[in-house]
């Protein structure tokens, strides 16, 4: 945990503070290589539709010649024949372009990294907050409620949960986003202890401040870094346990091409056309190692006593 | 120590209760009626009045939350009605494999990941530290399920025809016979409990093969699952072998090490005899920790090694809305998870008296 003093709260300060971290993330290797990979995977993202050379969804039966369905990847400047069509990464079951479906994917996959995570972080900030400042029967009642749902391995909790829901992607997001919520309860509501007996916070009190003044401007503020550095990790996780849900089914449906969500669809066929695995396999890798990378190279960077924990 | 292990204990039972809350709550959160659930779209009214009542379910909810209560207490989880048999009986059929599957894991992932930890920190920066956090890294990165269907299209087909094939789904070859240990042992007229551990104990083919001296098919077994293991256990492999290099680096700087070193020891006593006993404890909670991953990833792995364990069942359960077997073994997988953390609390205390003093 970081020793807050008053001088840091001021905006001079901080923006040095920003600029030290920055300084110390740009020397860490693993971090500048984690976010090269995001800078990659969010410019294709972004221009999807420019990059895309077929539309992600549409099968190609009928728009193409000599088209075949699972056909493995043809390169014409490395010697596939001329009289194919290009493919760069084959075609699926569907007779769909995978390469076009992979660039559509990072879309999906950036954002339901994002959407779970901030989802599981105002909540779990939130309770973090509340049950560390005001402490005693809400306390105990939202940190059991916590262990009771940290009791659960976590995709096992996820799958019971969309089972309730039903199956759908929004669905599964929800599932994920409930089951991150104790982390960073957990994560906020140990920051909040330590805070609220700190000088410059009953300093702020007794010149008048009130709880809400004190949590929002005092607290909150001082209590960011362990939240950016498990909300990184947190973003690899949830695009892992996103793509597994999706992967069983229960996640995103036909014809979205979500990464996850192609390996299930054609993972039986592993054995007669493996680079329907292969593709989207190697993306989720390396959009959740790029989040891992930075994740690492953030913590190292922001608190360097943060090191010695590591997400299980 | 007696008092810190019943203070443990006691701490786990309001989590228990919640678990058990969240199941119960699970069943009735379900959409629909959960008569017309059970008994299928066409049950007439006259049924389901009749089901309501057996179940309890015209009762205020407290109530049948002590019913709930009760029967777990009982050992009965409820009707599989997809199946017709108690979700128990599939639970001893399914559970062994998971636990095998698990076992080896978490093995693989012990034994490769803490020497490649200590080598880690003892060169530390040389190639192999980096290459080994690296692999790491991409090794937490990967998902089990692409990493499963990875080795199985390596093992099985490029590396076909060779020595190192290995069979890409199930737990035992064809041809290979590996015998219920009743019918081994000629056992008839067992009690309905004995009969369910005989079961129980028989289904984990390497304890069956091993006590029946089947190496035959000890072999097979171990040939079943190896790659489902390697699937498994590579996230814990990067988490032990990341955790043990930095916890060796920690105790490496403490000042015990330095007057070890001082006192003229070299670095290679220094390191296995001071400091690895103490570096190792972390490790110990880490692997705790990764049981949760661990069951995740069997979900995962079974369905595409094709294993009849715990977690495909889970899956065709819910696929089929065979509501009472999802809530039964969401309810066991919770609670062995629970009582395996409070043993790895209990064994972390018996290691270091720092925690049960303090």
């Amino acid at each position: 945990m970081q020793i807050p003093d008053l001088s840091k709260s001021t905006p001079e300060s901080a923006s040095s503070r920003l600029r030290t971290t920055l300084r110390a993330l740009r020397r860490n290797r693993s971090a500048m290589l984690g976010f090269s990979i995001l800078t990659i995977l969010t410019f294709v993202a972004i221009f999807a539709p420019l990059l895309a050379t077929y539309d992600p969804e549409k099968p190609l039966i009928g728009v193409e010649e000599n088209i075949k369905k699972r056909a493995s990847p043809c390169i014409h400047i490395l010697g596939c024949s001329e009289d194919l069509p290009q493919h760069l990464m084959g075609t699926d079951g569907n007779v769909r372009d995978v390469f076009s479906r992979i660039l559509f994917g990072a879309r999906l996959s950036l954002v339901i990294g994002f959407t779970t995570v901030s989802f599981a972080i105002v909540i779990g900030t939130f309770l973090g907050l509340v049950s560390g400042y005001w402490g005693g029967w809400l306390d105990t009642m939202v940190m059991r409620l916590m262990d009771v749902l940290l009791a659960f391995p976590s995709l096992m909790l996820a799958i019971a949960i969309v089972t309730v829901l039903g199956p759908g992607l929004i669905n599964a997001l929800l599932a994920i986003g409930i089951v991150s919520i104790p982390t960073y309860a957990r994560v906020t509501r140990a920051s909040v202890l330590l805070l609220k007996e700190m000088d410059f916070v009953s300093a702020s009190r007794a010149l008048g401040a009130s709880d809400f003044f004190l949590i929002l401007r005092r607290i909150l503020p001082n209590s960011l870094t362990p939240l950016i550095v498990y909300g990184t990790l947190g973003v690899a996780t949830a695009i892992l346990d996103a793509a597994a849900l999706s992967f069983l089914g229960l996640g995103a449906q036909h014809p979205t091409p979500e990464w996850g969500l192609m390996v299930g669809q054609e993972y039986k066929n592993v054995f007669n056309a493996p680079h329907l695995t292969f593709f989207p396999g190697i993306a989720l890798m390396l959009v959740v190692l790029s989040f891992n990378l930075l994740g690492d190279g953030l913590r190292d960077a922001l608190d360097p006593r943060l090191a010695k924990i590591r997400m299980a | 120590m007696i008092q810190f292990i019943v203070r443990r204990i006691l701490v786990a039972i309001p989590v228990l209760l919640g678990i058990l809350f969240i199941t119960f709550a699970l069943a009735r959160l379900l959409p629909g009626d959960p008569c017309r659930a059970a008994l299928g779209e066409r049950a007439t009214a006259q049924v389901c009045d009749a089901f309501t009542k057996r179940n309890g379910l015209d009762r205020p909810i407290p109530v049948q939350f002590g019913i709930y209560l009760r029967d777990v207490l009982r050992g009965d989880l409820g009707d599989s009605f997809r199946q017709g048999r108690p979700a128990t009986e599939i639970l001893i059929e399914r559970l062994p494999t998971t636990i095998e599957l698990a076992f080896y894991a978490m093995l693989f992932a012990i034994i490769v990941g803490v020497p490649l930890g200590i080598i880690s920190a003892y060169w530390r920066n040389s190639p192999v530290d980096v290459g080994t956090m690296v692999l790491a890294n991409i090794g937490v990165s990967t998902p089990v399920f692409v990493l499963g269907l990875m080795l199985e299209y390596l093992f099985a087909i490029i590396l076909k025809d060779t020595f190192l094939w290995l069979p890409p789904s199930g737990r035992l070859s064809a041809g290979v016979d590996l015998p219920h240990l009743a019918e081994t042992w000629n056992l008839t007229d067992l009690s309905v409990q004995s009969a369910a551990v005989l079961d129980f104990v028989s289904r984990l083919y390497t304890v069956n093969a091993v006590i029946t001296s089947n190496w035959v098919a000890l072999r097979d077994v171990w040939s079943h699952m190896i790659l489902p293991a390697l699937a498994v256990g590579t996230i814990p492999l990067a988490i032990v072998a990341r955790m043990t290099r930095s916890s060796i680096l920690d105790v490496l700087g403490l000042d015990y090490i330095r007057t070890a070193r001082a006192k003229g020891l070299r670095m290679n006593k220094v390191v296995f005899k001071h400091a690895l006993r103490n570096a190792l404890l972390p490790v110990v909670t880490v692997i705790g920790l990764s049981l949760g991953g661990l069951l995740s990833g069997a979900v995962l792995t079974e369905t595409v090694f094709n294993l009849p364990g715990v977690g495909r069942t889970m899956f065709e359960a819910i696929t089929a809305r065979d509501y009472t077997v999802v809530q039964a073994f969401t309810l066991v997988i919770a609670f062995i998870y629970v009582a395996v953390n409070l043993f790895v609390d209990l064994l972390y205390a018996f290691l270091d008296p720092r925690i049960r003093l303090g």
